[in-house]
């Protein structure tokens, strides 16, 4: 379904008038040859995004336990001793949360994001400062307390692609595309 | 040679510039340099004494106290004081979700690997190598509508939009230097702030009219606009125009950030979400007059700026009438794809209250929405991305001109 939609966002971009105006500006010219081959070393230094399908996942392994130990000393002070506080970004909506404000719970489609997100950006007050293992538990801890995991869950490279994330199906492509109609 | 003479011209013309004095002024490097600045008061006929002499860098007349208005994350542009369509670089809008990131241009680094054959590290010298494109386009955040009371001025209404000449390096040109794989479908782009910005972006769309940019109304960029470098994508919503650019992983799938799920998607009918919503709708806004200018009696121009993501601005009517009646405005050219559009309409105010709006229609057909449309179309509960309504400026009885807010929640 979402390889689907994804085709069909593709195609649009593809199919329009006058496209190619700037690309064919292009075609005719020589190739520079400039800039250098990038190393192995600055490529596994700076590419760590993790992918839905679990593309990129580094060795380390948390679960919720530790997590929480982790949450309580470097992020508590600004998401709220329970993760629920709104002030920038609810982590965890609680059992019986009846409010319609969004959580990774209610509103992400994918558990990878809450792993690429925590270690690339957070903590906000010292981005990059945590170990694989300590977003791993991290992850687990904010997805166990939304219950989309047991508690006892080990989250690691091969363990996190395989959660199915309830918001997923809310998601659909942007069906707006200029013309008569609003969307 | 006759160095000489300037400097003595210039000793001559600071002497008897009474009002002006020297003054330490920054240049758009930092640096601190001397510079004759007038004084606190302008002579009562300047055709009597000597002015100013030229300087390093030029000044903005202390009459004209322009500002953004910001808040922590972000901070707008003052619409309702510009002319034209081109935005001065220091008031284009702003919004970064970590601050503006100090980056040395000496060191800075582009990293273009994943679906490519070969993987390449480019400096900021090689970009300005390459053939060096430029466009005039706006650039305008998603979350780019607020409403909710009478005293709002169009820069706190729809302020994170601006228009700039940028200039840079197409993506096609960078696409062929590395040689990417045909099956290549997403790339994900990646900034050097603190929050390491991530969004996925379709190849297709890069190689249509995608480009890095080094380059912001003639000079480099501005720190607030992606120094030294930035992905810039005409017509789309802002966030995908990754500032501080370092890296782009070029795949067959996106990456799902969370600039792509948590943020920047939007609650529509039906308890459904919507991503990768990246053409900025046509819309437009009458700048003048508007709160907080009060006017009087007679013949006025009202005036504002029209754009689409989507292409060429080919309309936009005014209603002076509160939308009963709808007549075309003026549409001043170069009329430019995916770029600030002015536009100009003539009106004699009879002195009774009313109500002015505008809206835009554009080369696709799509004509800018009322709030009540949007609302059909998406529900009560849409998110607050790529709201463009038609938006109406009272008229009061006194000349007094005042937003008329909106509800929809
Ligand atoms: C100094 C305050 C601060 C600390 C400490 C902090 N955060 Fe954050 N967090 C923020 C802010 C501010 C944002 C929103 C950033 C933005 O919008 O760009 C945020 C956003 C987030 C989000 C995304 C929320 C959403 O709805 O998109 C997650 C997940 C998150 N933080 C997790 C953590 C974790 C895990 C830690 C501990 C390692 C942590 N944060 C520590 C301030 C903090």
């Amino acid at each position: 379904m979402t390889r689907i939609w994804i085709t069909a966002i593709l195609l649009l971009n593809i199919i329009c008038g006058g496209c190619d105006q700037y690309a064919t500006e292009e075609q005719n010219n020589p190739l520079f040859g400039l800039g250098v081959p990038a190393t192995d070393t600055l490529i596994r230094k700076w590419d760590d995004d993790v992918r839905p399908d679990g593309k990129g996942f580094p060795a380390g392994e948390g679960d919720a336990r530790s997590g929480k130990i982790v949450y309580s000393q470097k992020c508590a002070s600004c998401h709220g001793a329970n993760a629920d506080d709104n002030t920038f970004g609810k982590l965890v909506s609680l059992p019986g949360d009846t409010s319609k404000s969004k959580s990774v719970g209610s509103y992400w489609p994918y558990a990878s994001t809450v792993f690429d997100y925590i270690r690339r950006a957070m903590p906000f007050n010292a981005p990059g400062s945590l170990t694989n293992d300590e977003v791993y538990g991290l992850t687990a801890f904010i997805l166990a307390g939304n219950s989309l995991i047991p508690d006892t869950v080990v989250l690691d490279a091969s363990v996190i692609p395989k959660i199915q994330m309830p918001a997923m199906r809310k998601f659909v492509p942007d069906d707006r595309n200029g013309g008569f109609e609003v969307r | 040679m006759n160095n000489k003479k300037i400097y003595s011209r210039r000793a001559i013309l600071a002497a008897s510039a009474a009002a002006a004095g020297i003054a330490l002024v920054k240049t758009t490097a930092g640096q601190l340099v001397h510079a004759l600045v007038p004084g606190d008061k302008p002579p009562a006929d300047p055709t009597t004494i000597q002015g100013v002499p030229s300087g390093k860098i030029g000044t903005r007349s202390p009459f004209e106290q322009l500002v953004k208005k910001p808040s922590d994350i972000s901070a707008r542009t003052p619409l309702q004081h510009l002319v034209g369509t081109m935005t001065p670089s220091d008031l284009h809008f702003e919004r970064h979700h970590a601050g503006v990131p100090f980056i040395d241009p000496d060191r800075y680094q582009l990293l273009v690997h994943g679906m490519v054959s070969r993987p390449t590290v480019f400096t900021l010298s090689d970009l300005k190598r390459l053939p060096s494109f430029s466009r005039i386009a706006f650039l305008e955040c998603s979350g780019n509508f607020r409403t909710g009371k009478e005293r709002m001025t169009p820069q706190e209404v729809c302020g994170l939009t601006s228009q700039s000449e940028w200039t840079g390096v197409l993506l096609s040109t960078l696409f062929r230097e590395v040689g990417i794989d045909p099956r290549a479908s997403w790339f994900l782009a990646e900034g050097s702030d603190a929050a390491k910005m991530t969004r996925s972006i379709p190849v297709a769309k890069g190689i249509r009219d995608g480009m890095i940019a080094y380059g912001q109304n003639g000079e480099a960029l501005r720190p607030e606009q992606g120094y030294p470098a930035r992905l810039f994508l005409p017509g789309w919503e802002g966030n995908t125009s990754v500032k501080w650019i370092r890296r782009i992983e070029v795949s067959d799938q996106p990456f799902m950030t969370r600039e792509e799920t948590s943020k920047y998607t939007e609650s529509i009918k039906g308890g459904k979400i919507r991503q990768f919503s990246f053409d900025m709708d046509a819309r437009s806004i009458i700048t003048f007059p508007a709160y907080p200018v009060k006017i009087t009696k007679g013949w006025i121009e009202i005036r504002g700026i029209a754009w689409s993501g989507r292409g060429k601005i080919t309309k936009v009517e005014i209603s002076t009438d509160a939308g009963r009646h709808w007549a075309p405005a003026l549409l001043q050219m170069p009329v430019l794809d995916m770029a600030h559009t002015y536009f100009r309409y003539i009106w004699k105010w009879n002195g009774e209250p009313t109500e002015i709006r505008s809206r835009a229609v554009d080369d696709t057909g799509y004509e800018q929405p009322t709030l009540d449309q949007l609302v059909a179309a998406r529900g009560k509960e849409m998110g607050g991305y790529h709201l463009n309504p038609v938006t109406s400026w009272q008229i009061k009885r006194d000349g007094e001109v005042l937003l008329k807010p909106e509800k929809w929640k």
